[in-house]
């Protein structure tokens, strides 16, 4: 590599005197504009850094005279939405939860809110989109309900929870462990599985469903109903349809019967605020299983006569 | 630039100051053609948003519009929507084609005439001349002490290039909202933040680049000209000063004396004095030469007054310099223009133009996606059926409400409802009202009788019910359990 500046004779520019295979570089001087551009961004730097945080300290940085961090950016972000959001959920809270799909552009602000909390808190048990897990926690999205599918009910039952030991108002019942305490011996449980599975039309009628028939309906019939068709305000299943929490065979049939499982759900009114779980509420009834509900003054008459009802 | 003296004793400067150039008034061809160019460029720029364009009362009335808030492109009877950016796309690829051909055709004929850089520099040494006076009077008045002429001169010029480039920056913004609307709203102070801050800012580069930094935007900082040269050959057209014809250089008096001695060339300077960028074409092809061909506007002028032929400077390619140095004949302009490599350019633009013009005549303005739901992917029904969930997204492209029929074939059985609605009495079919020039997203839910296959396709299509039946259709999946789940 010669070191040999000299005149390119093309452009009457010099070389810088290096030479590569061959290649040579033109000495061209800058224009002084951009020598002026370089002494900008000088002082553009320094100013900012002045001006923002910017020398990195052992646990933090220097935090600049303007005060800008990104987390007030956020807090700022986070307070102009909760204004923007205000007028909607000032609104779902001033709605009865019963009068919001007669409102569809609450009704859909409300999903989409109520989509959001369920993400944060019910996709642990209930999971993605509400589909339960077998033999665990049910599924949301069917035309099922323990406890009644209408937005009422579901407001009621996220408010409140199942079985909840500290809680008056919880949605409370308990099944017996029918073989584990002796009420009933094997043979029998065997019967009344048998009963169970042809109302469900999964086996066909016999001498053991015939002599479970009886075994139900003084046992069982007093929640799940003389059918099998199931109590509400028990939270008592169905037992004639094709939905089985804890499965429909005969075995997890018998293992339900010996020992129920008797699950709960926390209540929420202690976590979350009204209009955050009427939100949910309306979410969960928007997933495909949603109730038609009756007008809340007659729901509440039909509540007090199903009371009345009880033995 | 570097004399050879500065190696010998100082060092050579690392930086140039900038050397002024004050081009003379020219006239003749190449002049009216920029002319030309600079009103029908200013023209459209200036003017377009200001077109009027019924689109109906779902759909703004302007006729180039680039709505970036409702992200929707309007141009004439043209309106792109998002997912469609392959349009703006393929407009891309034919101005790059475009400029493929003009180059490997006329050279740099972009940079001489029709680039922002070149019309605004033109224009703003228009004002120049127009406040300081010709070639001559601007450079007395630069080198001259600061006067109260000089002042004032200065003053009334710097506000009349303030005008323009506020003029040009706020023209800009008028592609991007309704026109009248936003000139009221940016004189009463309602207009948004951004609307301010982006004429402030092209105002600022407007009146920096074209007025104070002009050439030294296309010698330092535009990486076109050096893109360009490398896509020219030996067939393009260049502005070329014919050295063959014109040295060596004599004044007419010394030909006059010795008659055959002296060349075409009688080194008046014109080309030089005339020259937007300052350089002196005579040196040969260089990358400050736009092409502008001024020069050669100068030139003829003066080879008519003595009375030599024209074309001293002119437009030739490397070739037919070499072939009229030879003693030739340069080839016919029209076989010059017309050889394989602009053929072939121009029709893979045709080509592109014609594909663009062909599928923007046949896309279905009432589209439909279906997304199935994964999560559940199927949901037991308390009767024995499997419902499924999907996400349907209507989109109405047309700028009016539209009814339209949504329907599930294929799927034996099957009961369809949407959002809101129920399963009792619901058939193969949904009827929905969407919303104009909008996408409908709502969840869409399908029964069916649990005994089947685990997996089965069917068909769900959309038809317009008012008046135009096209639609779309789309292949979708239905889940079952598996047996013995």
């Amino acid at each position: 590599m010669a070191e040999q500046k000299r005149i390119d004779e093309a452009t009457g520019t010099s070389t810088v005197g290096h030479e590569w295979d061959g290649i040579e570089e033109l000495d061209t001087p800058m224009p002084r504009w951009w020598l002026w551009t370089f002494y900008a961004t000088i002082v553009w730097g320094l100013a900012y850094v002045v001006l923002y945080p910017a020398w990195p300290m052992i646990d933090s940085a220097t935090k600049g005279v303007l005060g800008w961090s990104s987390r007030g950016d956020l807090a700022k972000e986070m307070a102009a939405d909760a204004k923007r959001r205000a007028p909607t959920v000032n609104a779902i809270a001033a709605t009865a939860i019963a009068d919001l799909p007669a409102k569809p552009e609450l009704m859909q602000a409300a999903v989409q809110g109520g989509g959001a909390a369920f993400r944060v808190h019910c996709v642990q048990c209930h999971g993605a989109g509400g589909a339960g897990v077998r033999n665990l926690y049910p599924s949301l999205t069917d035309d099922d309900w323990l406890w009644g599918g209408d937005l009422a009910a579901i407001e009621y039952t996220v408010t409140h929870g199942i079985r909840n030991p500290d809680h008056r108002a919880t949605r409370a019942s308990l099944m017996p462990a029918f073989g584990r305490d002796g009420i009933l011996d094997a043979a029998q449980i065997g019967d009344v599985v048998s009963f169970v599975r042809t109302i469900s039309r999964q086996e066909k009628p016999g001498a053991a469903s015939a002599r479970g028939a009886s075994l139900f309906a003084d046992n069982c019939a007093v929640c799940h109903g003389a059918g099998g068709e199931g109590g509400r305000q028990f939270g008592a299943p169905k037992l004639t349809d094709a939905i089985w929490l804890y499965g429909g065979d005969r075995d997890s049939l018998t293992t339900t019967v010996n020992q129920p499982r008797n699950g709960v759900m926390p209540r929420w009114n202690n976590r979350l605020d009204p209009v955050t779980i009427k939100m949910l509420s309306a979410y969960v009834y928007s997933l495909g299983g949603g109730e038609k509900g009756l007008a809340p003054e007659t729901a509440g008459a039909v509540e007090e006569q199903g009371a009345d009802g009880q033995p | 630039m570097v004399s050879p003296e500065d190696l010998s004793g100082q060092p050579a400067p690392l930086y140039e100051a900038r050397r002024g150039v004050y081009p003379k008034t020219v006239t003749g061809p190449f002049r009216r053609f920029k002319w030309a160019i600079m009103a029908v460029t200013l023209a459209i720029y200036y003017g377009t948003p200001w077109i009027r364009w019924d689109r109906g009362p779902y759909a703004p009335d302007q006729a180039v519009l680039v709505d970036l808030a409702n992200r929707r492109f309007y141009m004439f009877q043209i309106e792109i929507w998002p997912h469609e950016f392959y349009y703006v796309a393929g407009l891309l690829i034919m101005a790059g084609i475009g400029l493929f051909l003009v180059t490997s055709a006329v050279g740099r004929a972009w940079c001489g005439y029709a680039c922002p850089q070149t019309v605004w520099t033109d224009l703003f040494q228009h004002v120049d001349r127009l406040v300081d006076g010709d070639r001559n009077a601007q450079v007395r008045l630069a080198k001259g002490p600061w006067g109260f002429e000089k002042i004032a001169k200065r003053t009334l010029k710097y506000l009349i290039y303030l005008v323009i480039a506020f003029w040009t920056g706020g023209a800009w913004i008028m592609y991007f909202a309704d026109a009248p609307t936003l000139t009221v709203d940016f004189w009463t102070g309602q207009a948004a933040p951004i609307a301010y801050g982006t004429v402030t800012v092209l105002t600022a580069t407007t009146f920096i680049l074209g007025g104070f930094m002009r050439e030294q935007v296309c010698i330092y900082m535009c990486p076109w000209p050096r893109i360009q040269t490398a896509m020219m050959d030996e067939k393009s057209l260049l502005v070329t000063y014919k050295d063959w014809r014109g040295e060596p250089r004599g004044s007419v008096k010394k030909a006059q004396a010795h008659p055959g001695a002296f060349g075409d060339c009688v080194d008046c300077n014109q080309c030089v004095a005339v020259c937007p960028t300052g350089i002196d074409i005579r040196k040969g092809p260089q990358i400050g030469c736009i092409t502008c061909a001024l020069c050669i506007d100068a030139c003829d002028g003066v080879m008519k007054q003595v009375g030599r032929p024209r074309g001293l400077i002119d437009y030739c390619t490397l070739d037919d310099a070499a072939t009229e140095k030879a003693g030739g004949t340069a080839q016919s302009i029209r076989k010059t223009l017309m050889r394989p490599r602009t053929l072939v350019y121009f029709g893979v633009w045709i080509a592109i133009g014609a594909a663009m013009l062909f599928s923007l005549g046949q896309r279905t303005r009432l589209d439909l996606a279906v997304q199935h739901e994964r999560s559940p992917l199927y949901v037991q029904l308390s009767d024995g059926h499997v419902r499924n969930n999907y996400t349907l997204k209507l989109r109405n492209m047309e700028t009016r409400p539209r009814r339209v029929a949504v329907t599930v074939s294929g799927l034996p059985g099957a009961a369809v409802w949407t959002e809101g609605g129920t399963r009792e009495g619901a058939g193969q079919t949904v009827i929905l009202t969407v919303a104009p020039d909008s996408v409908t997203r709502l969840k869409l839910f399908i029964a069916a009788p649990g005994a089947g296959p685990a997996r089965q396709d069917f068909a769900i299509s959309t038809r317009g019910l008012d008046g135009d039946p096209r639609g779309d259709s789309d292949i979708i999946q239905f889940d079952r359990p598996e047996p013995g789940q």
